[in-house]
């Protein structure tokens, strides 16, 4: 590749690490067998799936034989939901989870509503806070599952799980949390916070893409999605995808031991281009919570443009940034995130999403910041709202942008 | 002018070969498909019109042939407000719009050139069947048509501006069908042999009646048929479903071919006529675009298009003070619509169009 590329989209997939990949080696071409084969090669790779699972437990302060591993994150949100909800009928059939959830738990919601389940949907604060008094009020004597993710995929705002857990558990509800985007990111310790399920996914922490796992806590009941073997304790059915849950151990292990100096980088960068935007940009809003979130995150609004424009010229930079979350079709719709945190929808169109991680560096930083004001300096003076209003308002600087 | 050109690819032959033509004369091609469609209706027609995933899959896998960006771009505003709505409250004042001429007009020309320039890409390009040409007398950019007569587009592009013309290219207007397929075939695209779209993209099944019932439903009333005397023949279901020249499904028989000649939306009636009555001399057109030269300042003699399917014929076109046009045809044509355009043409050349407004018919 001789073009240059600044990858800061880590929140949509990082890169596996090559510590990470020479340990998965192995067990493409030599160690192949079935874990539920009998013999010599099946036993190795068995074992190194415990091993795996073990490894994966101790950093997240579970038991072992609470980790399930599942194809993707998504795979365990949807188990998650699906799972808690049919299992607990009995109980009740209201279920609560935040506005801003990723699709991955939010539509099974959708779907779970259309089979005859009630559905409350929890706002969020203009930073994207669920607040406890409202999860307090919202559970019933028939709730049974409460989903709120630890932290946000688009603009990074960390939720107050303990809190949220506790007033859940208070009331007999199970908990479940979408810590996709937080693992690696956050010292998660299950035991401590007290959660019943949480979901995780390997590749947005330096491990493979197609492994995810689903911490369950001993005891809660649940219903399988995936049927036809005895895999995972014959709670997930099919067969293990061996070097991806060894990659994710490997991923997870290096994560949990780095994560305060990843964590101050991460920090540095993000302050460094929050700085730098907002002092040679004027009309940017930053979206999120200034501290309470994901450390590599900056979600960034500027007024007056479509957030589409702005990502293709950065593409045309070679900046790997987006907007949001990343879509089937590639286009880009106004985020149900940034609508829920009370952004007006012409605003919501034009966002953009930087998510740092371990190779960043301050250079790369700066490239963006002198892209970005000349990028959106050009598509300002093409806009006919800017055009407006300038023109409403004399008073103010026409910005430090010339025009092209 | 820099190099770059955003071309618009919709996933059939046409725009996919266009792409390689222009890759190959060295431009620096952008490739997009302007998503139009929201998902939920895409989803039920997934393999049919412009608006499905499929498309823009198709158009993907071109485009990383080709070895050019592809993007998706979010038009779904912008083509409902310029295009489904317009085409909807047309139908409901009892005119019969031409959504592509909408399209090209508000869509491709005016919203994704502006993108493409707001951008620093200084050209868009279409696989449209048209030429552009710069007139070395007048200066002029002219647009003409296609080599091929089968498929000539320009009835439809006839809205082009001279900032349009200047910033547009059309690699394929040079070229017939066939010449394309071939060409297509040579490149290895999967798109070679795929069938050309005929309907209204956002009509998968074509069924407007249905399509129109659904986004307006209030104003959709049952009413008269009447004749061109004024005589009740009957009861028609809502003058949506209705369209100038139609003989067939009018959902009753009268004994001898009727045919629709006019619509009445204010009084809510359908006027039928026998054969021969939906003939009319002239017509009165509005909303003029002129390419060939700023604008007539006196009569001209021309040939004229009055929908994208019928024969040109000759026409004299006088124009009006309050800057509409008014057209004599030597012969009476069918069925001319309200609504549709009329398009006037010299030999190759688009002279320039309007929207018909109605019929002039001998008293």
């Amino acid at each position: 590749m001789d073009r240059k590329i600044v990858y800061v989209d880590h929140a949509a997939t990082t890169y596996v690490k090559p510590e990470v990949f020479e340990a998965m080696k192995p067990f493409f071409t030599d160690f192949y067998g079935n874990p539920s084969s009998i013999y010599y090669l099946g036993r190795e790779s068995k074992k190194a799936v415990e091993e795996a699972r073990q490894k994966i437990a101790d950093c997240i302060g579970a038991q072992s034989s609470e980790i399930f591993f599942t194809g993707s994150g998504t795979e365990a949100d949807n188990w998650a939901v699906r799972g808690i909800a049919f299992a607990n009928i009995k109980k009740g059939k209201h279920i609560i989870t935040s506005a801003i959830e990723h699709h991955a738990v939010l539509e099974v919601f959708q779907y779970l509503q259309s089979e005859g389940f009630e559905v409350t949907i929890l706002p969020v604060d203009e930073n994207g806070f669920v607040n406890p008094e409202d999860l307090k009020n919202a559970i019933r004597p028939d709730t049974t599952l409460v989903s709120i993710m630890f932290a946000n995929n688009e603009i990074g705002t960390i939720q107050p799980i303990k809190e949220l857990v506790s007033i859940a558990r208070e009331k007999g509800v199970i908990f479940h949390t979408d810590a996709v985007q937080a693992m690696g990111n956050v010292d998660i310790k299950v035991n401590e916070l007290g959660v019943d399920l949480l979901s995780m996914s390997a590749h947005k922490f330096y491990g493979p893409k197609g492994v995810g796992a689903l911490y369950i806590k001993k005891g809660t009941r649940i219903n399988s999605i995936m049927l036809g073997g005895a895999q995972e304790s014959r709670r997930r059915a099919g067969t293990e995808n061996v070097a991806g849950v060894i990659g994710m151990a490997a991923a997870l292990e290096l994560a949990y031991k780095n994560l305060d100096n990843y964590n101050k980088h991460l920090k540095a960068l993000s302050n460094r281009l929050i700085d730098k935007v907002t002092e040679r940009i004027p009309y940017v809003r930053i979206n999120g919570d200034r501290d309470i979130r994901l450390p590599g995150n900056v979600n960034l609004s500027f007024n007056f443009i479509e957030g589409e424009s702005l990502l293709l010229m950065l593409d045309m930079k070679g900046i790997q940034a987006s907007s949001g979350s990343a879509c089937t079709s590639g286009s880009l719709d106004p985020s149900h995130v940034l609508l829920a945190i009370g952004l007006p929808h012409e605003i919501a169109h034009g966002s953009l999403r930087v998510t740092f991680g371990e190779k960043n560096t301050e250079e790369e930083v700066d490239y963006i910041v002198d892209n970005l004001e000349e990028i959106v300096g050009k598509l300002r003076m093409m806009s006919p709202l800017y055009e407006d209003f300038v023109k409403n308002d004399p008073g103010i600087k026409v910005t430090n942008h010339k025009a092209i | 002018m820099n190099n770059k050109v955003m071309i618009g690819m919709s996933g059939g032959v046409d725009s996919s070969v266009a792409a390689a033509v222009l890759k190959k004369e060295g431009y620096d091609v952008i490739g997009v498909t302007l998503k139009i469609w929201s998902d939920e209706m895409c989803g039920t027609q997934p393999e049919r019109g412009c608006c499905s995933l499929s498309t823009v899959e198709d158009a993907r896998r071109v485009a990383f042939k080709l070895g050019i960006p592809y993007y998706v771009l979010n038009f779904q505003d912008i083509f409902k407000e310029n295009v489904v709505d317009y085409f909807a409250n047309q139908y409901i004042k009892g005119r019969t719009p031409n959504p592509c001429i909408a399209c090209n007009r508000f869509v491709k020309f005016g919203s994704m050139l502006e993108k493409a320039v707001s951008m620093g890409i200084d050209r868009i390009a279409t696989g449209h069947y048209a030429i552009i040409e710069k007139d070395p007398v007048s200066g002029r950019y002219l647009l003409k048509k296609s080599v091929t007569d089968k498929k000539d587009q320009t009835y439809a592009l006839y809205n082009m501006t001279q900032y349009q013309l200047e910033r547009t290219l059309m690699p394929i207007g040079r070229y017939d069908k066939e010449t394309v397929r071939e060409m297509a075939r040579d490149m290895g695209f999967h798109v070679a042999e795929k069938p050309d779209s005929q309907e209204i993209c956002f009509i998968p099944d074509n069924n407007y009646g249905a399509f129109l019932q659904s986004i307006a439903k209030r104003a959709v009333k049952p009413g008269k048929f009447v004749d061109t005397k004024g005589n009740v023949l009957g009861e028609h279901k809502g003058i949506i479903y209705y369209t100038v020249g139609q003989r067939k499904g009018l959902g009753k028989s009268f004994g001898k071919p009727m045919y629709v000649v006019r619509i009445d939306a204010e009084r809510n009636v359908v006027v039928l006529g026998e054969a021969g009555e939906e003939y009319s001399i002239g017509l009165i057109a509005s909303d003029l675009n002129w390419i060939a030269f700023e604008k007539p300042d006196k009569p001209i003699t021309a040939k004229a298009k009055v929908r994208y399917l019928a024969k040109e014929a000759e026409a004299t076109i006088s124009p009006l003070e309050d800057g509409k046009v008014c057209v004599y045809f030597e012969k009476p044509q069918r069925a001319i619509t309200p609504g549709q355009s009329v398009v006037f043409y010299d030999g190759d050349v688009v002279l320039g169009g309007g929207i018909i407004e109605e019929q002039i018919n001998r008293s």
